[in-house]
């Protein structure tokens, strides 16, 4: 999927990749597509609950190798 | 949609009860939310600009995780609240968990307002130059006045 920024969060725990992504995206124009990438399982949930609270579209979530992918479209 | 708020009453400044508010206040800004904290009594200790002071102690915290089962008599001597405080940073930051200075910071960018309680300034004496200076100075009625139209509203 194509996506027009990249944030990892590699290493990163609870709220830190949520309050990162929401700063990664403040500068990004509305409908591109940020990639957020996380080892913290805890994100999964959280980065769905964000997307539901903020209006922002969790286009997808997969895993690869311990790491998850975000695909997140800004509102 | 109007924008939901949070409000939340520190009163605590110890190392472990420090992230709550911080970490709830900087989640809710990153979800869109108006967020103000109150800090009074010992929760004033987080709006000092060195924050090395918030410690963590042992004594008297039966539900802390100990590496090994440390006697009431072992807890009290002297240097064993610095040891504590060490050993909890360093595993907080092996856990990729923010310091607190760095989630306050990201409280400050996010515009999460931080009220400090004038009375209990007062009372413990705290100069104010030894706070942040994004703070605000105030009373219970001021923090009502926000208060009183959120959404969530926290004890800590």
């Amino acid at each position: 999927m194509n996506f027009n920024k990249e944030f990892d969060a590699s290493g990163m725990s609870c709220p830190l990749p949520i309050v990162k992504t929401k700063k990664a995206l403040v500068d990004m124009e509305s409908g591109q597509v940020l990639k957020v990438i996380s080892t913290d399982c805890g994100s999964v949930k959280d980065m769905q609950a964000f997307a539901d609270q903020t209006g922002n579209a969790l286009l997808s979530t997969t895993e690869e190798g311990g790491k998850y992918i975000f695909m997140m479209k800004k509102k | 949609m109007t924008t939901k708020k949070m409000a939340i009453i520190a009163t605590k400044g110890t190392l472990d009860m420090a992230y709550p508010p911080f970490i709830l206040a900087s989640t809710a800004a990153a979800l869109g939310y108006d967020v103000q904290i109150f800090f009074t009594f010992y929760g004033l200790q987080l709006l000092r600009k060195d924050l090395s002071d918030v410690k963590i102690s042992p004594l008297a915290n039966p539900a802390m995780p100990m590496p090994v089962p440390m006697p009431v008599m072992v807890q009290m001597l002297p240097g064993m609240e610095s040891m504590a405080t060490m050993m909890m940073k360093q595993k907080l930051a092996k856990h990729g968990v923010a310091s607190l200075e760095e989630l306050r910071d990201l409280c400050l960018e996010a515009d999460v307002k931080f009220i400090a309680c004038q009375m209990t300034v007062d009372l413990f004496e705290f100069d104010k130059s030894e706070f942040i200076d994004n703070v605000e100075y105030g009373g219970a009625s001021m923090f009502f006045g926000f208060a009183g139209e959120t959404d969530i509203c926290l004890f800590v």
